[in-house]
C-alpha cells in the first residue's frame, strides 16, 4: 500500500489533468450558465432583469422556428446516416483491395480540410454557375445561361445535406481504419471467408459489431457538429428559413433584448436537441444491433442488402475524394481566373492578378489566422503533454468522454455564455480570447492523435533515465520529448489544422472584429467575387496542409522513430 | 552490518494475487545474488519495486534499505538503484558520448564529466565510440556501453532484470563476466533476476519456493 503513495508523490505533474480538464470544462460550463440567464430572461447588458419564460414563448411563435427545426433534424440525422452508411460499406467492400491502400492515402490530408473552404470549393462546383453546369452546358443542358435554380441554399437543404455526408463520411473511414487496426480481425475475416462467406458480407458479420463500439463517440461527434453547423450551413444551407444553428447567430446578431435572448432559448434548446438526438441514435443503435443478431446467426453468406451497402459505400467515397479534390481545383481555377464566362468550363485566361490585388486583403487575414494557430497548438501541444505525463497514458472511457464534451455539445449553445466571461475579463474582441476559445476545441484532438504514440513508448526508457539520476522533468525534456518528436509534431499540425477551421468559435471570442481565413472565407461565399473568395478559401486551405506536410517531411530521428511506434 | 542493499519481509500483490511473499535477503557490496524463477513469477516486479516505479495497481509492504537508510519512500532519481534491463534502453537520440554524460552527476564539471566518459568508454574497449550513434553498434558493444552508462551514475545498488538474455551465444559469456567483474571491481551490491541458471554466478534463490529466507 504504501507503495502507492511513493509513485504519486513522485510524480510532481499529478494535479496537472484536473487542472487542464478544469480549464476545459469550466468555461463551457460558465459559458452553458451564460446562456441559460438570457434565456430566462435575465439580460442586464441589454436591461433585461426580469426572470420570464418570453424568450421560449418568442422562440416557439417564431414562423421560422418550426421549419428550421425540421431541416436541422432532417440534414444533421441525414447527413450522419448516409456518411456512416458510406464509411461502412466503404470499408466491407474494399478492406481487402488495392483501392482501399489509396483510399487510406487519401484520407489524412482531406480531413485537414476546413468546412469553410470545403463549402465555398462545393458552391463553386454545384451551383447554377458552377463547373459542373459549366461542364455540361450548353452540349446537353442546352442551356445558355446559368439557369435560375435553387441548387444551393435550396429550402430543404438538400445541398448541405449531401454536403456534410461527403465530407464526414472521409472522417468515419478514417475512424474505422484506425478502430481495424487496433484489432486482431485479419483471421476471423479470412475463417469467415472460408466458411464461404463474401468478403463483404464476411466483413458486416465479423468485423462491423466489433468496431461498432470503437468508432461511437467519433459517430455522435459528426452527429452533433452536423446537427449545430453554422460555417457549411450559411454557404451551403437554405437562407429563408436557415437550419436552428445559423438562425440563432443571426438573432444573437440583433442588438435588441428580446432577438437575443431568443437566441439564448435556442440555444439552450440546442443542447437538449443534441442529447434527444444522440439519445435516438443510441437506442438505433440498439435496435440495429438486436436485428442484426438475427442475421449474423441466419448462416447466409450473401445478400441483397450488403451488396447493396457496399455499393453506396464504393460510390459514396469515391465521390467524396472526387469531390473535395475537385473543390480544391475549382478554388484554385477561380483564384487565377482573369476571365472566366459562362458556359466555359476553363478560364480563358490566367493570371495572378487577384493573388497580388489581394495582398493587403489577405496578408492580416494569414496573420491572425497563423498567431492564433501557431499559438493555440502550442499551447494544446504542451498541456496534452502534461496530461498524458501525469499519468494519463491509456485514457480510459471516463476521460475520454471528458474530452468529447466540447465535441459533442453545440457550439453556439456556450459561446455566447463565453463571451460575457470574456467581457467581464475586458478581453472579449481580443487574440486571446479567440485562443483560449480555440484551445477548447484544439485540445480534445491534440490528446487522441498524441495519446496513443505516448503509450506505446516503452515505459522503461524513462525508468533507466530516472534510474540514472534525472528527475521527472529532466527525463521528459531531455529523453521522452525527442524521441516523441514526430508524433508531437504531427499532434501539433493536428492542432494548428483544427484552429484554422474554427469559424463560429472566433466569430464570437474576436466579437466581430477579429477576421480570419475561415470568417472570411464564409462572409466571401456568398458575395459577388469569386475571385477574391477563391484566393481566400485556396489559402485557407493550403494552411493546414502545409502545416501537416512539414509534420511528414521534416527530419526526425529515425531511431526515435521506430522506439515511438514500436 | 547495514552496508548493501537489504530487503526485510518485502510482499508484493496484484490483484490479490500475491506474487512475493514475505522475501528478506541482503546483499552486500560487489556481491551479486540471483533470483530464478519462471515468467510471471513476480521478478520484473520485484525489480520495478526496489528502484521505485512499480505500477499503482500493486500492493506492497516491507521496508528496502540502501546503506542503512530506509529508501521506501523515495522516487525513482533519488533512490541511485541502476536498472538494466534485457534491452540496453540506450536513448537512440544521443550519441554514445552523450548517453554516457547523461548519467553523470549533475553538478560535474564539463571537463571532468568528459574526462570520466572517456575513462569509462576505454574500460567497456571503446575509445573513440563518443560521437558514434548507438544504432550503429553491435549488440555486445551496446550492452557494454549501458553497462558502463548505469556505473557513471555511481549507483549505490544495482539491479539486472535478465540483462544477458538477449545477447548471442557467443557474446553472453564475455558480457556477462565483464558486469561481473566491473560489479566486484566497484563494490556494487548487485541483485540478478533471471530464468537461466546459466546466469547465475554465485548465490541462487528460487523463487519458486514458497517464503524463502537468507
Amino acid at each position: 500500500m504504501r507503495n502507492a503513495v511513493i509513485v504519486r508523490k513522485g510524480n510532481v505533474l499529478a494535479p496537472v489533468p484536473a487542472v487542464v480538464f478544469a480549464l476545459m470544462i469550466g468555461p463551457i460550463l460558465l459559458g452553458l450558465f451564460g446562456t441559460l440567464l438570457p434565456a430566462f430572461g435575465y439580460h442586464p447588458a441589454l436591461g433585461a432583469t426580469q426572470w420570464s419564460l418570453a424568450a421560449w414563448w418568442a422562440l416557439f411563435a417564431d414562423p421560422s422556428f418550426a421549419t428550421a427545426l425540421r431541416i436541422t433534424l432532417v440534414t444533421g440525422l441525414g447527413a450522419t446516416l448516409m456518411a456512416l452508411t458510406i464509411a461502412i460499406g466503404a470499408v466491407a467492400a474494399l478492406h481487402n483491395s488495392r483501392a482501399f491502400v489509396y483510399l487510406k492515402l487519401w484520407l489524412a490530408p482531406t480531413l485537414a480540410f476546413p468546412f469553410a473552404s470545403f463549402a465555398v470549393g462545393f458552391a463553386f462546383l454545384a451551383a447554377p454557375s458552377g463547373l459542373i453546369a459549366r461542364i455540361l452546358s450548353p452540349w446537353l443542358t442546352g442551356w445558355q445561361l446559368p439557369p435560375d435554380l435553387l441548387i444551393l441554399g435550396d429550402p430543404n437543404g438538400v445541398a448541405l445535406l449531401v454536403a456534410l455526408t461527403l465530407k464526414e463520411c472521409l472522417f468515419l473511414i478514417l475512424m474505422l481504419v484506425a478502430a481495424e487496426g487496433q484489432s486482431q480481425g485479419d483471421a476471423a475475416l479470412r475463417s469467415a471467408q472460408t466458411m464461404g462467406y463474401v468478403p463483404t458480407r464476411a466483413w458486416l458479420v465479423v468485423m462491423l459489431p466489433q468496431l461498432y463500439p470503437q468508432i461511437r463517440l467519433p459517430v455522435y461527434a459528426v452527429l452533433a457538429a452536423s446537427l449545430a453547423s453554422v460555417d457549411i450551413a450559411i454557404v451551403l444551407g437554405p437562407a429563408a428559413p436557415p437550419p436552428l444553428a445559423p438562425l440563432t447567430l443571426d438573432w444573437y446578431g440583433q442588438f435588441n433584448a428580446g432577438d437575443q435572448m431568443k437566441a439564448a432559448a435556442a440555444s439552450v434548446l440546442q443542447v437538449f436537441l443534441s442529447i434527444g438526438v444522440v439519445a435516438l441514435w443510441w437506442l438505433g443503435e440498439h435496435t440495429v444491433g438486436y436485428l442484426f443478431c438475427g442475421i449474423i446467426s441466419s448462416g447466409r453468406r450473401h445478400g441483397v442488402i450488403d451488396q447493396a451497402i457496399g455499393w453506396i459505400g464504393v460510390i459514396g467515397a469515391g465521390a467524396a475524394l472526387v469531390t473535395a479534390t475537385s473543390a480544391i481545383l475549382v478554388l484554385l481555377l477561380w483564384s487565377l481566373a482573369s476571365s472566366w464566362t459562362w458556359p466555359d468550363a476553363l478560364p480563358q485566361a490566367i493570371s495572378l492578378s487577384t493573388w497580388r490585388e489581394s495582398g493587403a486583403t489577405l496578408a492580416p487575414l494569414v496573420g491572425n489566422t497563423v498567431v492564433v494557430a501557431v499559438a493555440t497548438s502550442v499551447i494544446a501541444t504542451g498541456a496534452a503533454v502534461l496530461v498524458l505525463e501525469a499519468g494519463i497514458g491509456h485514457p480510459q472511457r471516463r476521460q475520454i468522454g471528458i474530452l468529447y464534451i466540447p465535441l459533442l455539445l453545440p457550439q453556439i449553445s456556450f459561446l455566447f455564455g463565453l463571451q460575457l466571461l470574456w467581457n467581464w475579463l475586458l478581453l472579449d474582441g481580443t487574440l486571446s480570447a479567440v485562443i483560449f476559445t480555440h484551445f477548447l476545441f484544439v485540445l480534445p484532438y491534440v490528446l487522441l492523435v498524441l495519446s496513443e504514440p505516448y503509450r506505446a513508448l516503452d515505459p522503461r526508457i524513462a525508468i533507466t533515465a530516472r534510474a540514472l539520476g534525472a528527475g521527472q522533468i529532466r527525463t521528459l525534456m531531455a529523453v521522452k520529448l525527442p524521441l516523441l518528436m514526430r508524433p508531437l509534431a504531427v499532434a501539433a499540425a493536428v492542432g494548428f489544422a483544427v484552429s484554422v477551421g474554427q469559424y463560429l468559435p472566433t466569430v464570437f471570442a474576436g466579437a466581430g472584429r477579429i477576421s480570419t481565413l475561415a470568417t472570411e472565407a464564409v462572409a466571401l461565399a456568398s458575395g459577388a467575387d469569386r475571385r477574391l473568395a477563391g484566393v481566400v478559401a485556396l489559402t485557407l486551405t493550403a494552411l493546414p496542409f502545409a502545416a501537416l506536410l512539414a509534420a511528414l517531411i521534416a527530419p526526425g530521428d529515425r531511431a526515435g522513430d521506430r522506439s515511438a511506434s514500436e | 552490518m547495514s552496508e548493501g542493499l537489504i530487503l526485510s519481509d518485502v510482499t508484493l500483490a496484484v490483484a490479490g494475487i500475491t506474487l512475493i511473499d514475505r522475501l528478506s535477503l541482503s546483499v552486500a557490496p560487489g556481491e551479486v545474488i540471483s533470483l530464478m524463477g519462471p515468467s510471471g513469477s513476480g521478478k520484473s516486479s520485484l525489480i520495478a519495486y526496489l528502484c521505485g516505479a512499480l505500477d499503482r495497481q500493486f500492493q506492497a509492504s516491507g521496508t528496502v534499505t540502501l546503506d542503512g537508510v530506509c529508501i521506501d519512500r523515495w522516487p525513482i532519481e533519488r533512490r541511485r538503484v541502476g536498472v538494466l534491463f534485457q534491452d540496453d534502453m540506450l536513448f537512440a537520440h544521443m550519441t554514445v558520448g552523450e548517453n554516457l554524460a547523461f548519467a553523470v552527476a549533475r553538478g560535474v564539471g564539463r571537463a571532468e564529466r568528459q574526462a570520466r566518459v572517456a575513462q569509462a568508454l576505454a574500460e567497456a574497449e571503446l575509445t573513440g565510440f563518443t560521437n558514434r550513434s548507438p544504432a550503429t553498434l553491435s549488440g555486445g558493444q551496446r550492452a557494454r556501453v549501458a553497462l558502463m552508462r548505469a556505473m557513471l551514475a555511481e549507483p549505490r545498488a544495482l539491479l539486472l532484470d535478465e540483462p544477458f538474455a538477449r545477447l548471442d551465444p557467443s557474446l553472453r559469456l564475455r558480457i556477462r563476466d565483464f558486469t561481473f567483474a566491473m560489479i566486484a571491481a566497484r563494490g556494487v551490491p548487485a541483485l540478478l533476476v533471471t530464468h537461466d541458471a546459466q546466469d547465475v554466478p554465485g548465490q541462487m534463490l528460487d523463487l519458486g519456493q514458497p517464503n524463502p529466507r537468507f
